[in-house]
């Protein structure tokens, strides 16, 4: 067990290419930690710098207090899962889990008692003499665990390491992945592209973007306060809706209609000294239906809906805005990455609503949305200009 | 469960109908089959016949020949003997002591290619730099004509003339012969050890040999537990075609000795009998007892080591 601390490191390739940029990272005893961003956002590359399986180009690794910089991996004493598994393909089970020991030099009782005591925690006991390709692909993911648990190792590395499975034991194992941290309370940092992974695993998340940190923080405050498009646009499924608006007098002017600000937005927008070109992010469940929230402070506007989904708790409305796009680099990175890059007419937006509203398809509802929780960020920087952490956002900014 | 008995009955017949149509069915996939398989004997079968033609025919001729006493120079003498031409060459100790220095080449030639081959794969499939220029240069000596590589070698170790010879005469003697037999063979055969060995490395996952570094496992270790028991198949390929050339090795000890010294391969002493000494009775003798050596040497690499090589059973190859 151990703290792992990334002071100022910097990742760039022979050819020029940098791939992580000044990441700035204290990692607690015992800390799980998730590094989450579209591909190419430099995360595994920040995982592998920790493995020590590439070069630290600039900056100090320090775990425990010590400079490892220069250590070969298998002298670090971390495991790794990787997204592969990669397992050992000629060896049985037990053989796999037993590896790093093996390689230790551990005595073979030894080996064994700690082999079948992992096994027994991940379910494994009666396949330890099978061999990986007789497994499916739980089973292999397990196994993987198991060669990391087994050595006691000071931290875990897992590189996407649910992506291999299909959704429902997705999400099976990352509840198992959760509590095996939790028991043996291992230090962890773990890669993802996926945001339900990272809001639902992590301490802490850091969202990355382009080899830069763009905000370190618990999933509810990246959730409640994003510091910049990107982060608010990345967590949260349905994702935030945005839409480009206008700052005017006491109130804001977009597609969503004219609203007035609550104070607090007023007060943080004034200090913020921003422009008055602004983006507006509402989340999917601030919006209702109009007739059920009545006369609630908020904003109101009409939209003809285009889709309803019925989920039992909660109705998906889909309605397309018409007017302006918002858009900045950071919005269209993340359509990028969801490959969601057509561009239509228009905005798409959703809203979750309750599930007593009577809309039907095709119908001109009135909505309703909560001016309370309104995002504002600046329309050329993409900064959160309310409630976003001042802090991060200034470090993102930097790292540029 | 009673929705799923339901819906199973109609598939599962007992209709007389039901029954009529599944021997329809029945019958016209066999006759499918069967024309699938005529079409496939067809297909092959031009090929099958240039194979007896090239090969079937001569070493059955062969065979047929070392049953008889046939010496060119004594045509009118031809007589079946049985098997006397076996006892005649099994008792010869030309015979054993060529199948001695063949059995040597082999066994150390193989072992030297395996070694420098391994390490010349690894190179091959590591260099980052100038890989193209790494890979065409090492496969520059398969692609000289063995005989013209052979010559090159003989005058290199030429007494006074060749530039690694000096004033000794290495090819005078037997057992620097030998070597220098050995050298040429390996010098030659390398490259191809080699590539064979390059396209197994090339089949283990990169991320195994992070996983490995990642376990504890040194360079060396990661080697020996990963990397060799992974390549096993490609090792027990190469080093079954090579020991298979090998043994049978003739152009080099044509071109360097001739023979000369004992150090006449049982290729050789098979050629000088049935060629030069045009017996061809005790020449298809050899013959078809270096077809018998070599057709164990394979069996016994497929029986035993390919039945153990991991990745070779269903198990070992995701």
């Amino acid at each position: 067990m151990a703290e792992i601390v990334l002071d100022n490191v910097v990742k760039r390739y022979p050819d020029g290419a940098l791939a992580v940029d000044n990441f700035n990272l204290e990692i607690a005893d015992g800390e799980f930690i998730i590094l989450v961003g579209p591909s190419g956002c430099g995360k595994s590359t920040t995982l592998n710098m920790v493995a020590g399986l590439e070069d630290i180009t600039q900056g100090e690794l320090r775990i425990d207090g010590q400079v490892v910089n220069d250590k070969a991996p298998k002298d670090r004493d971390i495991a790794m899962v990787f997204q592969s598994y990669a397992l050992y393909p000629h060896m049985t089970v037990g053989e796999n889990m037993g590896f790093p020991l093996k390689l230790a030099k551990v005595d073979k009782s030894t080996i064994q008692k700690k082999v079948h005591e992992a096994a027994e925690m991940l379910e494994l006991t009666q396949h330890l003499d099978r061999k990986p390709s007789n497994l499916s692909g739980g089973q292999r993911q397990r196994v993987a665990m198991g060669r990391a648990i087994v050595r006691q190792p000071k931290a875990f590395l897992m590189d996407e390491p649910l992506s291999n499975l299909d959704a429902k034991l997705r999400v099976q194992m990352r509840t198992q992945v959760s509590r095996i941290q939790k028991t043996l309370g291992t230090t962890t940092l773990y890669v993802t592209h996926d945001q339900t992974e990272a809001m639902t695993l992590g301490d802490r998340v850091v969202v990355m973007r382009g080899g830069i940190v763009q905000q370190i923080g618990s999933p509810q405050h990246l959730y409640d306060h994003p510091a910049n498009l990107f982060v608010a646009g990345f967590i949260g499924s349905p994702s935030m809706n945005f839409v480009p608006g206008r700052l005017e007098g006491d109130g804001i002017v977009s597609a969503l209609g004219e609203a007035r600000l609550p104070d607090r937005i007023r007060q943080a927008l004034e200090r913020g000294n921003g422009s008055r070109d602004v983006i507006l992010g509402v989340r999917p469940e601030d919006f209702e239906d109009a007739r059920i929230n009545g006369d609630k402070p908020g904003g109101r506007f009409s939209a003809p809906i285009d889709v309803v989904e019925s989920m039992g708790s909660d109705l998906y409305a889909y309605f397309t805005l018409r007017g302006d796009v918002a858009s900045s680099a950071e919005l269209d990175d993340l359509a990028k990455d969801t490959g969601n890059d057509l561009h239509t007419d228009g905005t798409a937006m959703t809203a979750r609503l309750d599930p007593t509203a009577r809309i039907r398809q095709g119908d001109n509802v009135e909505l309703w949305y909560n001016t309370d929780k309104l995002h504002i960020f600046d329309a050329e920087s993409g900064r959160n200009l309310v409630g976003g952490d001042s802090q991060s956002a200034a470090n993102a900014g930097t790292g540029r | 469960m009673s929705t799923q008995a339901d819906l199973s009955r109609p598939a599962g017949g007992g209709h007389d109908a039901d029954e009529e149509a599944v021997a329809i069915a029945r019958k016209r996939a066999s006759e499918g089959k069967k024309a699938e398989a005529k079409l496939g004997m067809m297909l092959c079968a031009p090929a099958a016949l240039v194979m007896v033609a090239v090969m079937a025919y001569p070493i059955a001729y062969a065979f047929w020949l070392s049953l008889f006493r046939a010496d060119l120079r004594t045509p009118d003498q031809n007589e079946f003997v049985g098997l006397s031409n076996y006892v005649t060459v099994l008792s010869s100790p030309i015979w054993w002591t060529a199948f001695g220095v063949t059995a040597f080449i082999t066994v150390v030639s193989v072992i030297l290619e395996l070694v420098l081959g391994m390490l010349l794969a690894i190179v091959m499939h590591r260099t980052i730099i100038g890989r193209g220029l790494v890979r065409t240069s090492a496969l520059v000596p398969y692609a000289i004509v063995t005989v013209v590589a052979a010559f090159s070698w003989r005058f290199a170790w030429s007494q006074d003339l060749g530039w690694l010879a000096g004033s000794s005469a290495p090819l005078t003697d037997r057992w620097s012969s030998i070597a220098i037999i050995i050298l040429a063979e390996v010098w030659k055969t390398v490259p191809f050890m080699a590539l064979l060995l390059m396209a197994g490395l090339a089949l283990v996952p990169e991320d195994l040999h992070k996983a490995a570094a990642m376990d504890g496992g040194s360079a060396w270790q990661r080697f020996w537990m990963i990397t060799v028991p992974l390549v096993m198949p490609s090792i027990l390929v190469a080093v079954l075609f090579r020991t298979l050339d090998a043994f049978r090795v003739f152009d080099n000890i044509f071109v360097l000795t001739s023979g000369a010294n004992e150090t006449s391969s049982v290729s050789m002493v098979a050629y000088n009998n049935l060629i030069r000494g045009l017996n061809l009775g005790i020449g298809s003798t050899m013959s078809v007892l270096i077809f018998i050596t070599i057709a164990i040497i394979a069996v016994v690499f497929t029986k035993l080591f390919g039945a153990a090589a991991p990745g070779s059973d269903e198990g070992g190859r995701r």
